[in-house]
């Protein structure tokens, strides 16, 4: 059953949000006007910022550093609660002491992507010219800027090597770029429900979202924050959308079927008759509380423009050639946002630049959001995995 | 038929004792060098890979059923999900010292060409597949009138995954036909024991229960 939770009014949500935006609870690391981060579209972003948590300790060798990377939506908090929502880390089931992600051995960073609304620099930032936010004055970012800001964290921390890059979905994009632009920098790379591209079916599901942002007379051309409207019905239609693409039809029949909700017969009406109806509503809703619209326009559009290959005159392969990384890429059978024909791809590529790598395609109905769930059979992989790969790396305790 | 026979470097068994490891999985890496780089098609649990990782090879794996990779990749493995038939196109030329199908041949859709691949990608192939020949399937199918089932071989002509089975003799005569060069060549008995050695190819096509072979690239190729 779905959980109903007391929301707060709009105003007093975005003023929660803008505050995060430009002063998160958690790590901050400021670059000045001296060190720009170059983007892709040519603009040379200065200041900036990035959010970040870290989690256990650096050893004395600096060797057991991972690099967590989140997906769309997600942010900083894989392990700590949500300072908007209350609610517990997104990847509590994979970070923690004793998980797969053990941060009683591994010292773990998980930054807040550029063009995020979490406390990196992104459109719901401060623009330090104007005092507003920026708004659609941000520059459009993509998923190579994203990983060349986290280069600076890594260099700012004083981190050579990572012991591992993993993320999924988004955060898997970010994965895969880190290995093909700094692949001496990473040791070893756990890639999930993730594709070296996005494709069209994907994009064209981006744009939906987009439109419907846009198309809410709230959103006033990305200046909803100086005019003081929340295109939340907008993001909200965005957001029901794309849950229906993180989760499987049978999924859906599973959890919900043709089940109503608090009623026995139809009302004739456009209520949310049907419990899934009211699970998508309670989906949007939860997710203006937490998110900028502005954001979720950049961030769909970095996935749109993400296509290793055509960054390597279309040859995958040879974005990966000579790599050392040792890879674990895993897909989902009921995935249809990343399906595994995308992994094959991958590991296709992988194999032909003579990589070392494991693939494995996980079993489950839960769609692409079962990365972030408990499916046992995929938290033991990455526990195998990250395991090896730090018995090959030399750290303690394997 | 030019096979040259050479003594068995069996020390291996002797230390790793034959309970823990397949005989013919012992036999397989006691052919390859340390330091090599091996490809092990269809490699099952991972037991052979572990085997040769163990005695410093470099080894990576495919694997069709998905309960097999992910006991794989949960030791450690690099083994990735995929089908002989359809996914050795996509690595390339010379990319292994030794391309390893052990007991995997009979369940391909395409032998040929799969026999071919493995030596495009790899210097080296070693193959190890069930005699049909062998006399108790002979017997199975002249005095019971049935397909044979063997203790190694149980499933029924209905269930079994095997749908190209091959006799030693047919091995070595698909072999000259693609002009692949058979270096070493053993017929194994039942507990997988190499029978011996220079034995005609007629006894060991009549007594070995499978034929493990080293094969390379023939001077045509």
């Amino acid at each position: 059953m779905v959980r109903v939770r007391p929301i707060k009014s709009p105003a007093a949500q975005a003023e929660e949000r803008a505050h995060e935006a430009d002063h998160p609870t958690s790590l901050v690391a400021a670059f000045g006007v001296d060190q720009p981060l170059s983007l892709d579209c040519g603009v040379d972003l200065a200041p900036f910022q990035i959010a970040y948590q870290t989690y256990g300790t650096l050893n004395a060798e600096r060797s057991n550093a991972i690099l967590v990377c989140h997906a769309l939506t997600g942010d900083q908090h894989v392990a700590t609660v949500h300072p908007v929502t209350g609610r517990a880390g997104w990847w509590d089931t994979m970070v923690g002491p004793g998980k797969p992600i053990d941060t009683d051995r591994f010292f773990v960073i998980c930054p807040n992507v550029i063009g995020s609304c979490m406390g990196s620099s992104g459109p719901a930032s401060t623009n330090p010219a104007t005092g507003a936010p920026y708004g659609l004055d941000f520059p459009v970012i993509t998923i190579p800027d994203m990983v060349r800001a986290q280069a600076m964290l890594i260099d700012r921390l004083g981190i050579a090597t990572l012991f591992s890059v993993v993320g999924g979905s988004m955060g898997g994009m970010q994965v895969l770029q880190w290995t093909a632009a700094y692949p001496d920098r990473v040791f070893s790379a756990f890639a999930i429900a993730c594709a070296t591209r996005h494709s069209a079916q994907n994009i064209a599901f981006h744009e939906l979202g987009r439109q419907a942002v846009m198309a809410d007379p709230e959103w006033r051309h990305g200046r909803y924050a100086e005019e003081r409207t929340q295109p939340h019905r907008g993001l909200a239609v965005a957001r029901m959308a794309a849950h229906i693409t993180y989760l499987s039809d049978a999924a859906l029949h599973r959890k919900f079927g043709r089940r109503m909700q608090d009623r026995e017969l139809p009302t004739f009406s456009f209520d949310a008759d049907f419990q899934v109806e009211s699970y998508l509503r309670y989906q949007g809703s939860s997710f203006v509380e937490r998110f900028d619209a502005n954001s979720y326009l950049y961030l769909t559009r970095a996935m749109d423009y993400f296509d290793i290959a055509g960054d390597h005159d279309g040859v995958l392969a040879q974005a990966f050639r000579g790599i050392k990384t040792r890879f674990c890429v895993v897909s989902f059978t009921s995935d249809w946002l990343f399906p595994t024909s995308e992994s094959r791809a991958l590991v296709h590529a992988l194999n032909a630049s003579n990589a070392r790598v494991s693939f494995a395609e996980i079993e489950t109905d839960k769609g692409h959001d079962a990365f972030l769930l408990d499916v046992p059979e995929f938290l033991d992989i990455a526990r195998a995995f990250l395991q090896s790969a730090g018995k090959a790396r030399g750290l303690k305790g394997n | 038929m030019s096979v040259q026979q050479q003594t068995l470097p069996l020390s291996g068994i002797a230390q790793e004792g034959p309970g823990r490891y397949r005989g013919d999985h012992l036999l397989v890496a006691d052919m390859v060098d340390r330091g090599a780089k091996v490809l092990d098609v269809g490699c099952g649990d991972g037991d052979l890979l572990q085997l040769l990782e163990g005695r410093g090879v470099d080894g990576r794996g495919i694997e069709l059923s998905r309960e097999g990779v992910n006991h794989c990749v949960a030791k450690g493995l690099a083994v990735v999900q995929g089908d002989a038939d359809t996914d050795l196109v996509n690595y390339p030329d010379d990319a292994f010292d030794y391309v390893i199908l052990s007991q995997t041949l009979q369940a391909t859709r395409q032998p040929k060409a799969v026999l071919e691949n493995l030596l495009r990608i790899g210097r080296r192939a070693i193959v190890s597949f069930p005699n049909f020949g062998y006399w108790r399937m002979r017997l199975q199918l002249l005095i019971g009138g049935h397909m044979p089932r063997t203790e190694n071989l149980p499933a029924t002509w209905y269930d079994t995954p095997n749908i190209h089975f091959c006799t030693i003799k047919d091995f070595v005569q698909l072999c000259d036909e693609i002009d692949v060069r058979m270096e070493r060549a053993w017929a194994l008995d039942s507990s997988a024991r190499p029978l011996r050695l220079h034995a005609p190819w007629w006894f060991w096509n009549m007594f070995g229960e499978q034929g493990v072979f080293l094969l390379s690239r023939g001077k045509g190729r």
